[in-house]
């Protein structure tokens, strides 16, 4: 099918292109045309996107997909064509088997992309390696513990030597198990007056400082998912001056919100890692400005009774893939940050992470697209989503950007 | 963000914390339990205030002092009481919280008096109660994790404010396990809020929340230097899990370095007045001869804080 999708403003942050009014031409799921047809091209579809941005498809670097089927629609549905899973599945992701399923799974759904991580150790128990090798040919991007820390350094240090005999990249978020396991809220003002068990700082600049030296050591590629603090952060950014192949992401709440926004114990505003101070909040949306970073939703669907709960026995995680198109916006727009540029760290960053040739709309790119209106709104309710996630600190709230068209390979896959 | 204790007209619905509530509700419930004094001197120890009124004890964690005392404030108080030991009943069967609330609600319940293991629990509670419509059931919190415990709070109020008639010109010193402490985190709420000018917390950094100065709080780890000239002094309970471990290396090390004996007390205002939630530990934070000297009013405590609670019950659920 060849589509053209005219009248938009195209925007390529890879390449710079920001153009208004030009069109977009697809045929046999790539990009074959910018402005201009390419000779003999004739539209069997027609996109009408005047007063829209045509922007690469959004590469979410972590999102969980508690029920594939949904959670791939609701990907599409907020723009999102491809989806980085992490591991911590039930169960988890550790054999070449059930990455092979999951990404088959994906594609008999033919909706976003889905790219596994691979455990990093069998069961996430941070003891024995995962069959590294297999999984990666099973289609895994990279290697992963989710959210669960390797507590045992040495057998971080050998999974990290092995995945670099491989060039395999290892993605931690860096949580010190001892300094993180009994607390629920970050370490500040609120979590003394709320009487919540606090997670300091701490725990992420040491695990960070940990990774970094072991990166040092063994040469491995490491990504850090979800850096939740200004001291951390800047640990980060130290290690990729000094030349060390390290990036990082950050989670989509954490560059709005802060732990005021637990306010009375809202168990919509738990994450792991935990919301931290303003300061950190700032670091965090100065390293997104900066390029440093890139944002993901961090999307974790929670069922509503496993929310509706005291604050510390509720389930972390807000519902994510829907949402990360326009809090991205909201946020490039309160930190005064161009379009481009903040599309960027949603497409072109995350794609540069995976190692991939996406997140792009140069002549030949796989036409995976997301066509939005910048400036429609709408209300964030439950039935607004289409994520059997509905969990989220934002529900009642207005949302400024809305997907209209997304294409993955060429495929129309969501309109509305 | 909304109060949700106080009620469209400000005035208090349920009793959830003593932050965020206005000095004159604080004093409004300290002026009221204090007219209550009276009943419990009388030979029939009753008012009809919560008459035809049903107090359910919601007692998720174990608590046979506290819950006696909201017992008797409610029977002064004329309500029906029905004590739900609920560690082990319903949510060993795999009730939730809020189900468990539901079913109460649905055999008329007035006033929900509740305690938990989790800080926040009640405004769960009170929230679930504004959303299904149900503004004539109250909450009152008797304990909720490390959070608040509020009656406590207003009882040592009642307890300072009896013995030192002014809170302007007081300096009040809280010394022990501020950490895991409800009871520290409602009475510094409480002092602040009431207009004491120096509200000091003494421990060691252990058992010492972060941030403690952003409540308003002078932190000290000198307990002779902290004493110096206090009015009055709050000792906290010392649980025994806390004494051998991270946190302290034995009861004998924390008793020498922060247990009140009279040498230290003799730090204080000859007049000071010495404080406890209870129970106490004899010789891990208190001395014997202090628990039981002049200067302690330990046990004045426990009988105001039944007048407190009978205020705060009529107040949010009286006719």
């Amino acid at each position: 099918m060849n589509i053209e999708i005219s009248n938009g403003r195209v925007i390529c942050p890879k390449n710079g292109v920001d153009r208004d009014n030009v069109s977009v031409y697809i045929a046999h799921g790539r990009i074959v045309g910018l402005g201009e047809a390419p000779k003999g091209f004739v539209a069997t579809q027609k996109v009408d996107a005047a007063g829209c941005v045509v922007s690469p498809g959004l590469i979410d670097l972590g999102a969980r997909l508690n029920s594939i089927e949904a959670e791939l629609a609701a990907a599409v549905a907020g723009g999102v064509t491809s989806v980085v899973v992490p591991p911590d599945a039930d169960p988890p992701l550790d054999e070449p088997e059930l990455a092979d399923r999951l990404v088959h799974r994906g594609d008999e759904i033919g909706k976003a992309r889905v790219l596994p991580l691979g455990a990093l150790t069998l069961g996430l128990k941070g003891e024995r390696l995962a069959e590294l090798a297999g999984l990666k040919k099973a289609g895994c991007v990279a290697f992963s513990q989710a959210s669960r820390p390797v507590v045992d350094t040495e057998a971080l240090l050998r999974a990290m030597e092995y995945a670099a005999t491989f060039g395999f990249a290892v993605w931690l978020q860096p949580q010190d198990h001892w300094l993180s396991r009994n607390g629920i809220a970050h370490e500040g003002e609120v979590a003394s007056r709320l009487g919540l068990a606090g997670i300091p700082v701490a725990a992420e600049t040491i695990a960070v400082g940990s990774i970094i030296q072991l990166v040092r050591d063994t040469g491995c590629r490491v990504h850090l998912t979800r850096i939740s603090s200004a001291a951390g952060m800047s640990l980060v950014q130290r290690a990729a001056k000094e030349g060390l192949p390290i990036s990082c992401d950050v989670g989509v709440h954490h560059l709005l919100l802060t732990d005021n926004d637990i306010g009375y114990f809202n168990p919509h505003a738990r994450f792991v890692p935990p919301l931290r101070g303003q300061a950190d909040r700032q670091a965090l949306s100065d390293a997104a400005a900066a390029g440093t970073a890139a944002i993901c939703s961090d999307h974790t669907p929670v069922g509503a009774d496993d929310k509706l709960l005291p604050f510390g026995e509720a389930k972390p995680g807000a519902t994510g893939l829907e949402v990360l198109l326009p809090l991205t916006l909201k946020w490039a727009e309160t930190a005064g940050v161009a379009l481009p540029a903040a599309l960027a760290r949603i497409t072109s960053a995350p794609a540069e992470i995976l190692g991939l040739d996406s997140g792009h709309l140069a002549l030949g790119a796989r036409a995976d697209i997301c066509v939005f209106d910048p400036n429609a709104s709408w209300q964030l309710t439950p039935e607004a989503l289409r994520s059997r996630g509905k969990n989220s600190p934002w529900t009642g709230y207005m949302m400024t950007g809305k997907v209209r068209h997304t294409l993955v390979d060429g495929r129309i896959v969501y309109t509305t | 963000m909304h109060n949700p204790q106080l009620n469209k007209n400000g005035e208090l619905t349920h009793l959830l914390s003593t932050e965020g509530l206005p000095a004159a509700i604080l004093t409004q419930i300290l002026d009221t339990a204090a007219s209550f004094m009276e009943v419990s001197s009388r030979d029939v120890k009753k008012v009809p205030l919560l008459r035809g009124k049903s107090v359910f004890n919601l007692f998720f964690e174990n608590s046979t002092r506290t819950r006696t005392t909201f017992e008797i404030a409610a029977k002064r108080l004329s309500a029906d009481v029905i004590n739900l030991d609920i560690t082990r009943s319903s949510t060993a069967k795999g009730e939730t919280l809020l189900d468990t609330i539901d079913n109460l609600c649905a055999m008329d319940a007035n006033l929900f008096v509740v305690r938990h293991a989790s800080s926040g629990a009640p405004y769960l509670i009170a929230e679930h109660l504004r959303k299904i419509g149900r503004d004539d059931i109250h909450v009152v919190n008797a304990g909720d994790g490390r959070h608040a415990h509020p009656t406590q709070g207003l009882l040592d109020m009642y307890t300072i404010r009896h013995y030192k008639k002014d809170f302007t010109q007081l300096r009040v010193a809280i010394v022990g396990d501020i950490l895991h402490s409800r009871v520290a985190r409602s009475d510094i709420h409480a002092l602040t809020t009431l207009g004491v000018p120096e509200v000091r917390a003494i421990g060691p950094e252990t058992l010492l929340p972060k941030y403690l100065d952003k409540l308003g709080v002078h932190v000290y780890h000198d307990m002779a230097a902290g004493l110096r000239d206090c009015d009055v002094v709050i000792m906290l309970r010392l649980q025994n899990e806390r004494m051998n471990g991270a946190l302290l290396p034995s009861a004998g090390e924390y008793f020498r370095h922060y247990g009140l004996t009279p040498q230290m007390l003799a730090q204080a205002k000859p007049d000071a007045i010495v404080m406890h939630p209870g129970p106490m530990n004899r010789g891990v934070e208190i001395h014997s001869a202090v628990a039981d000297g002049p200067q302690a009013v330990i046990l004045p405590q426990v009988t105001f804080g039944i007048a407190v609670r009978m205020a705060v019950m009529s107040i949010v659920a009286g006719n």
